[in-house]
Order: C-alpha cells, then sequence, then structure tokens
C-alpha cells in the first residue's frame, strides 16, 4: 500500500522536516544535508525512503541532486493529515499543562 | 496517552488522549475562552478568542497572532452540545475583519469526553472537505514545526 508506505516515511522527525522544507521549496541534497546533524550519507539515505514514499523526485542538475516535493492528491493529504496531527498533540500537551496548573 | 487514526480517503483525523482530570475539569478547557485559548493555537500563534456563544447555533470568533505579528482570523459554530460530554462545531477561516468566510473549506469537529478510570478520554474527530483545506489549515502548523527543528539544530551546533 502506497499509503503505509508514506506513514512509514513519515513516521520519522527528520523525514517529517525534510519534506516539510521541500514542498515549500525544491532543495539540492547538499543544500539539506547542511541543515543536520547528521553525514550526507544519512541525509541521503533519508531522502531515499522519501523517494520509495513517490513523496519527493531526486532531479539529478549538474552536480547537484534536487529534490522535489512530488505530492498527488492522497499523499499530500496522508502528508498534511500527518502535520495536523502534530498539531494536535501540541494542543494536548497545551490541555495537560492547563489541567496541571489549578486542580 | 495519545493515539490516532487517519483516514486519508475520508480525510478525517481521529486523535484521542487521556487526561488526569474528570470530564467535567476538562468540558472547561472548551467552555471557557481565557482557557482555551492558551492551546488551541500553535504553539508561536497563540489564539484569543473575543467571542465564544457556547451554546447550540452560538458562534465563537479567534484570531492567532503569528511571530511576525501577521494574525489569522477563524470562527466556529456550535452545533450541538450535551454538556459535559459532546461538543460538535464547525470550524472555518475568517477574512481580515474576522468574519466567516465561505471561499476556504470548513472542518467539522466533534468532541467527546468519557470518564475512563479516574481520568478523562477525549476524542476528537476532523472531518476535512478536501486536502486544499487542509493544506491551509496545517500551514502555520508546518511553519511551526520546521522552526522548531531548526531551533533544535541551532542548540546542537551552538554546543558542538
Amino acid at each position: 500500500m502506497v499509503v503505509d508506505r508514506v506513514f512509514h516515511a513519515l513516521a520519522d522527525a527528520t523525514r517529517r522536516d525534510i519534506l516539510t522544507r521541500v514542498i515549500r521549496e525544491e532543495q539540492s541534497v547538499s543544500a539539506l544535508a547542511r541543515g543536520y546533524p547528521m553525514s550526507f550519507a544519512a541525509v541521503q539515505k533519508h531522502v531515499a525512503v522519501l523517494e520509495s514514499a513517490s513523496l519527493v523526485v531526486k532531479q539529478r542538475r549538474g552536480r547537484e541532486q534536487i529534490v522535489r516535493a512530488d505530492l498527488t492528491a492522497m499523499r499530500r493529504a496522508a502528508a498534511l493529515l500527518d502535520a495536523y496531527e502534530e498539531l494536535w498533540r501540541h494542543r494536548v500537551q497545551g490541555i495537560d499543562r492547563i489541567l496541571q496548573e489549578g486542580s | 496517552m495519545v493515539t490516532s487514526h487517519k483516514d486519508v480517503e475520508n480525510l478525517t483525523l481521529t486523535f484521542v488522549a487521556e487526561f488526569p482530570a474528570p470530564v467535567g475539569r476538562v468540558w472547561q478547557v472548551w467552555e471557557d475562552p481565557r482557557q482555551l485559548e492558551r492551546w488551541w493555537g500553535p504553539p508561536t500563534w497563540p489564539a484569543t478568542f473575543d467571542r465564544h456563544e457556547f451554546t447550540v447555533g452560538g458562534e465563537s470568533r479567534y484570531y492567532m497572532t503569528g511571530p511576525d505579528g501577521t494574525k489569522a482570523h477563524g470562527w466556529w459554530r456550535i452545533t450541538a452540545i450535551d454538556a459535559p460530554h459532546r461538543l460538535e462545531f464547525e470550524d472555518g477561516f475568517g477574512d481580515q475583519h474576522g468574519e466567516p468566510t465561505d471561499k476556504l473549506g470548513v472542518t467539522r469537529m466533534v468532541v467527546s469526553l468519557e470518564a475512563a478510570g479516574d481520568g478523562t478520554r477525549m476524542t476528537t474527530v476532523s472531518h476535512f472537505t478536501d486536502a486544499e483545506h487542509l493544506e491551509q489549515l496545517v500551514k502555520m502548523g508546518m511553519e511551526e514545526g520546521m522552526r522548531l527543528a531548526m531551533g533544535q539544530i541551532d542548540d546542537v551546533l551552538g554546543t558542538a
């Protein structure tokens, strides 16, 4: 199932972050790699997982490999639901804080 | 404890959380606008509710203020209330005056609170109209997530 692969790909915080960045703007693998405290190879591996879930496409441009988001409606929806879930996690933390204050 | 279920085809997100507080207390974080606005917005987009009619047919108006002062307006229209167990409402985007705009999608929300042991289980189900609508909705949240991630990277690099 494509959707399962999508959720697997998005289960990792670094991959979610990479996807968020390339949704905003296409980027080279090396530019992405500079943004994380991990090796180029590790970032490349994350990109490959996103690629196998068809969330991004890689394109050679001169010496650079450019990563672009490639989201059909369903994959896009999966990615977005994932981001929306993050918002709810924050909300639940917020409610927890309020409940802890005055009981 | 938090669990969620995403139904991509039907564009719904079911989110279940448990709180160590009685149902009536958790109900208050929805009912009281001063408590509600402390958790509704994403972390650096705090919400301000300047209207909150917590009754069937009642409407709310709120805005969320971003780090650069940008205001994002939203509204609620309450469609069902069974205090302190069930709340249903529509949540939509507002124009710059905070009034509802029909151009963008409306989220239908169903919130249920039930006793679970000494605490409360809260289930929220969000129904979205289409993926575009969802995209609008998470844009701020994603930017926020990105900023948080960047901050963490800065911390790591700063101490390296």
